[in-house]
This record gives structure tokens, sequence and C-alpha cells, in this order.
């Protein structure tokens, strides 16, 4: 690789440097560099934003075992629509990723079709089944960034307990999907106004909030930090804030569709809108956005869940859980924390998207310091678009986000110093 | 009067003015069926598929019926009967039967939005007959008519519907229908089985039947349903029966003239006494010849049949 980038004239929004202002920035042979090499293309940011590439610690590329939902290579043409170069994949694959030797299939995967920087979580518990640990030592030694059993919530405390003490040996981080599952019983959409009217089975925030409590007490008792997913529900915001404060390693993230829609959008039934944890109430977007904005919630992410049509083709209660992301999801945080809520300036929009989930599960990216690789999002936080599912590099067409209209994109997505997308020309492979 | 809808999904989804059209056709079309030639050629050379994938008799042989008055051919489908057995999915079974020309589709199936998951999807009118917990379109209606039919108007009535609301499709179709139409309505049962979030459905909650029974110029009490393994939301049978079964002890409290009402099948000697189902103020056996009526105009109005008027309308 001997290719040198100059991107001149942007707005350079670096948190990990303190740097927002008006410079060059200058990649030789996939790396940061001071000075620009002679024969460097040149791309003119003049009135565009120049941001450390983007990170998505939660997303599901559906390989091995569903590749007719998503591949590796398709799920990371998302990320790069969407102007994420770097993605944390979920475990939840068939086989699961519980083993050191299918972590090394996804890993060799990635390197071979995927245009983004992919990295492994691998599950806590074998199967996903709550019951026994992951061999989590050789996990660890494969590469996984994190454990999670992300899909599923391990309902046994003692056994979430030893697997948290046991990964803290290897300075793994925990994740966890937090729902009780005899509270959420067989719900599939919020438990409220909306329940009742559609008369279907509720999923009470109450079930998320018992098991973000449970973690709270996890991580002030062992002191390894836990990872909060997919926060939905007011009250949950409230128990991480007062942790938090505490000073309990408890860290959280949100997803698009919590802080954009609410659960009256299933009142045609509309399965893209089927979502877990569930769409909530205009309370709970409230109380998401503040937790956000107040850093209670550090981490931004998509939730990436494809699923082929003709599986969510089907009668409401059936159809699985989940929705496309990556896509949209830059455009749907600035259109709503940016434009229409005014709750967080750009730079700490970008914070929460680059910094500091490198730092939780401690990848060396989200920066655009010298030295560093060179992942780098050029983007319009203004820029007016309405989606088009059919514009998706997915295999899937689940988004909830169809016609919407947005503002804010990526422009320009470049991976270890290659353009990989860009908007003018998409992909360039 | 005006009806252009091909589907009949959920009440939630129609006017006050739509919903009187269907309930003064069915005024019509109940005369028409007091007479000894009991037929219309309406629906002459259309098809109905009854495709029932929940176990039911009495509605299913109501729409059988109201299809035959109509002079349409019928078909009857039971899950068992049907390839959903094989994994074959909801919609393309329903793509078939309308590949097969069916015009009209009677769906009765345990999960809610499944009738207006086909009716966006399918040429032919689909009328929901239950679909989960959601809405029993037809069994509101036809509580609505008799309540019409038996008090000469339904604004400002006072309706107390007692059970297991919280599962119950018929509560939400009678608390769609009546509220839209100006009835006053309060649910009666245990905080598990009437939760708080009904409130915003504007009607009033009670946690004892005591409390609406001077009050109330109609009582519906829904089926306790055993079947579904309710053991969580109430202790027993017993318990519920001593405090939410209209007894006779109870019923000597009503008003005069109070409509005593149920959907059917009835538990007697739980949420009902077997002497007050039988007994003066119950019409559990007109709702049934009214369902009837009701179906009949629900299937001509979505096949396209012009609205009737009728002399029986109080709004």
């Amino acid at each position: 690789m001997n290719h040198s980038l100059h991107i001149t004239g942007g707005r350079v929004i670096d948190p990990a440097n303190g740097i927002d202002e008006i410079r060059d920035i200058n990649v030789r042979d996939g790396i940061l560099v001071h000075e620009k090499s002679p024969h460097a293309e040149v791309i003119d940011a003049t009135g565009k934003v120049v941001s450390p590439g983007l990170i998505d610690i939660h997303v599901h590329f559906r390989e091995p075992g569903q590749s007719h939902k998503e591949t590796i290579a398709t799920g990371a043409r998302c990320a790069a629509f969407g102007g994420f170069t770097t993605v944390v994949c979920m475990p939840n694959t068939s086989p699961v990723a519980d083993s050191p030797s299918t972590i090394a299939w996804i890993q060799e995967r990635a390197a071979t079709t995927a245009c983004v920087n992919v990295f492994c979580t691998g599950a806590i518990t074998r199967g996903l089944a709550g019951e026994e640990m992951s061999p989590i030592g050789a996990l660890a030694q494969a590469g996984v960034v994190a454990l999670t059993d992300d899909g599923r919530c391990i309902q046994n405390h003692g056994v979430m307990r030893r697997a948290v003490e046991y990964a803290r040996q290897f300075g793994l981080p925990v994740m966890d999907h937090c729902q009780e599952a005899t509270l959420s019983a067989d719900g599939v959409m919020n438990e409220g106004e909306w329940s009742t009217r559609l008369g279907l089975p509720g999923w009470p925030g109450l079930a998320e909030d018992l098991i973000v409590a449970r973690n709270i007490l996890l991580a002030e008792e062992t002191g390894h930090p836990i990872h909060c997913q997919h926060i939905s529900s007011a009250r949950s915001v409230r128990l991480l804030r007062e942790a938090r404060l505490r000073g309990v390693p408890i860290t959280a993230e949100a997803c698009p569709h919590h802080i954009s829609l609410t659960d009256e959008r299933l009142k045609t039934f509309d399965t893209n809108f089927k979502v877990n944890p569930p769409l909530r109430t205009p309370a709970d977007i409230d109380a998401i956005i503040a937790g956000i904005a107040d850093g209670t919630i550090s981490i931004l992410a998509s939730d990436h869940a494809p699923h082929a049509t003709y599986e969510k083709e089907v009668e409401f209660d059936q159809a699985p859980f989940g929705m496309l992301g990556l896509e949209t999801e830059l455009a749907v945080f600035l259109e709503i924390l940016l434009h229409q809520r005014k709750a967080l300036t750009l730079p700490q929009i970008i914070t929460l998207l680059t910094v500091n989930p490198a730092k939780l599960l401690r990848l060396d990216r989200g920066t655009l310091s010298v030295g560093a690789p060179a992942d780098i999002t050029i983007l319009d936080p203004d820029h007016s678009w309405t989606y088009d599912r059919n514009d998706s590099p997915s295999l899937s067409r689940n988004t909830p986000f169809h016609e919407f209209a947005l503002r804010g994109r990526a422009l320009t997505t470049i991976v270890g110093g290659k353009v990989v997308w860009d908007l003018e020309s998409g992909f360039r492979s | 009067m005006n009806w252009q809808h091909k589907d009949l999904c959920a009440l939630a989804d129609h006017t006050a003015q739509e919903l009187m059209t269907i309930l003064d056709t069915a005024t019509a079309f109940k005369g028409v069926g007091e007479r000894n030639l009991k037929k219309v050629p309406a629906l002459r050379g259309k098809t109905l598929v009854n495709f029932f994938i929940e176990p039911s008799t009495r509605t299913r042989i109501s729409f059988e019926l109201a299809a035959m008055r109509l002079s349409a051919d019928v078909v009857n489908i039971s899950a068992s009967a049907s390839s959903l057995e094989k994994g074959e999915t909801l919609l393309d079974t329903a793509r078939n039967l309308e590949a097969l020309r069916a015009d009209l589709i009677v769906i009765r199936h345990k999960s809610a939005g499944s009738a207006r998951f086909l009716a966006d999807r399918l040429n032919a009118s689909v009328i929901n007959a239950g679909d989960g917990a959601h809405e029993h379109p037809t069994q509101g209606l036809l509580d609505a008519f008799t309540i019409r039919e038996k008090l000469g108007h339904i604004e400002g009535v006072r309706v107390a519907i007692v059970g297991d609301i919280l599962f119950s499709r018929v509560a939400r179709s009678n608390i769609q229908l009546l509220t839209k139409l100006g009835a006053k309505v309060t649910l009666v049962g245990p905080p598990t089985l009437v939760p708080a979030s009904f409130s915003p459905l504007g009607v009033e909650i009670a946690h004892s039947i005591d409390e609406v029974l001077e009050e109330s110029d109609v009582i519906n009490l829904l089926r306790i349903q055993h079947e579904r393994q309710r053991k969580e939301y109430f202790p027993g049978v017993g318990e519920y029966s001593a405090r939410f079964g209209l007894t006779k002890k109870r019923a000597r409290r009503l008003k005069e003239n109070c409509l005593i009402m149920h959907p059917g099948p009835m538990n007697r000697g739980v949420e009902i006494d077997s002497a007050v189902a039988d007994g003066k103020g119950s019409v559990i056996l007109d709702q049934v010849t009214n369902g009837l009526a009701v179906r009949v105009a629900v299937l001509y109005l979505c096949s396209g049949g012009a609205p009737m008027a009728s002399s029986a309308t109080d709004q």
C-alpha cells in the first residue's frame, strides 16, 4: 500500500485531541502523518466536517449461518455507506461465537471480504444459553474485544456474577442486553397505552430496569466494567445516572430508533418497527436524550439487525425482532440530537461515536492522532436527504426509516487510508 | 350514510358515522331475516372463505349463514385442514385462497393484527372475526346493535364490561364502538386484568362489580378464559366469582331495565349465575340473532353494497 491522501479545507473535529478547527489532514500508507506527500490524492473538504472514522459497537452481520439476511461483506458496506469505519459484531450467529475457531473464522472472513474494520465479541455463555461459561480465556486470546450474550440476557444472577468476575482477569468488558425474562414474558412491544389498544403482549420497561439495577450492583461489587446495551427506558437512565455519579464502572449505549420512534408506530402492525428492546413512549425518548446530553449514556450504536423480507412478512407476534440501522444511524442522531432537540453539539455527538466506544473496548481507533490508523469520515451535518431503503447495500430491507427526511450524512468513508465509499461515486470496489 | 372500505379489520379504524352506517344497514337486513324467504341475491356468484385458524363455532356459523343469506358460496377452512400446519405462511395460504378467486376472506387468528396484515396485501375483502386480543369487530357491532334495539339509543348509555378485559378482543371492539357513539363505558375486573393503561381509551375503571350495579344500563359479562392460563392474574375461579360474578343477589340491585349481555360461550356459575343468564333482562340470545344481521350488513357493505337506511336510527 503506497498511497497518500491530502484532505484540505475541512473543519476537523477530533475530540480525542481536543481539536475543532479548519486544518488539513495527511495520510500515508494507511497512517495519519504530519506532512503532505508529494503525489497525494487531494480531497477538498471545504465546508465539510472531517471526523475520526465512526465506530459502532453493536451490529449483527449474521455470518456465519444466516447469510441470507446479511454477510460480513454486505454489513460492512452498510457501515461504509453510513460513515462507519469500525464495527463490533455480536456473537448470536450460527454457530454462536463462543469458541476461538468461530472467532477465527469471522476474523478471516472480515479480513478477506469487509471494507471496514470488523471486531468480534464472544458469547459469555456457551450457546448463549445463560448456563455454562464460554471459554473466556481462549476467546480473549483469539482477540474478542468484549463479551456479551446479546439478544439474550443471562437470567441467573450467579452465572452473571461469576462471568463478570472471571472476565476481569482478561480485562474484557462485559456487555449486557438488559431484559428480565419473567417480566418481558411473551411481550412483543412496549407495555402501555398502545399495547393495550392493539391487544399485543407488552414488554415493560420494568424488565429492563431490573437488569440494569442488577448490572449496576454487579459492576460495583466486582469493580469490573459492565456496559448496558440499547437502553430504552426512562427509569434505566435514572438508575445509570445515579450509579455513574457514585463512580460505579457502568456504561450505556443508545440507539437511533429509541430516540426517534415511539410505540404508536406499531398501530399499523408494521413489523419493521418490531425491535428488542421495543420502541417506547415520548417520555422514554426525552429521558434517553437527557441521559445522552448529560453523559449518563456515553456511547451511540445502531443494533443493526437485518432480517429477510419473508421473515418479517408474517403475523406481528411471529416476526423476528430487529431493524437495520447503520445506513441511517448518523443521520438520525444528527437529525434528532443536533437539529431537532439541540441537545448536543456536533463535537459532542462525534465523541459518542468515536472516542467513547474506542475507550470502552480499548480499540486503537476513534482519533486523528498522527501515527493512528487513517480511519476518517467526512460528513456534512446539514445535508438534507430522504432515505430510500432500496439504496441500502444490505441484503435485507427491514428499516423503519424508509422515506424519512433527514439532515446530516456521511460524504466520504476512509478506512486505513483508502476511500471505500463516497456519496458521489459510491463504493470504490 | 357511507362505507367506502373493502375490509373490516378494527372498529378503531372507522368513524362513528361509518359505524352507524353498518348498524343501520344491519337493521334493514334484520327485517329480511324475519321473512319466510330469507335470502337476497346481493352476493350471488361471490365466494366467501371462512378462514378460521382458531377454534370457533358460533362466529363461524354466523358468518356462514350471513353469506348464505346474501346468496354467496361459502368454503370453510380450519387450521388443521390448511397448509399452515405444513409450514406455509399465513400470507402464502391467503394468496392461494385469492388465487382460487375468493372474494371475501373472513379470518380468525390468534395473532393481533393478522386481519390487517392480510387486508393490506390482498385484493379480496378481509373481515376480521377475531385477531388475538386485538378486536372482534362484528361482536362489538352486534353488542351495540342490541343495545340500540333494546334501549332505543346508545349515546349516554352506561355500559359496564366485566371480566378478563386485558386479553379480550370483545372488550376492545366494544370500547372503540361504544365510546365513539357516546356511551359511558366502565371496565370492571381485578387490576391485573383491567390495568390502568386502559384509561387513555376514554373509559372508567372499577375494581369491584358492586360499584357499578345500580348505575349501569347494560352489564356485559365476559368469559373468564381458563384455557389461556391466567393463574398469574388472579387466584382462581372461586375468588373471581365471589368478587365479580353476577349473582342473583347482585342482579337484584340492577336497574329495572338493565340489559344483561354475554358474548358467549358462558361459564354458568362463574361470571354469571345460571338463573340470571336465563332471567329477566338477559338479551344473550338476542345478541346471537343480531350477530347474523350485523354480519350480513358487513359482508354486503364490504362487497360494495349501497348503505341502507333504517327507521330505527336514533341519531
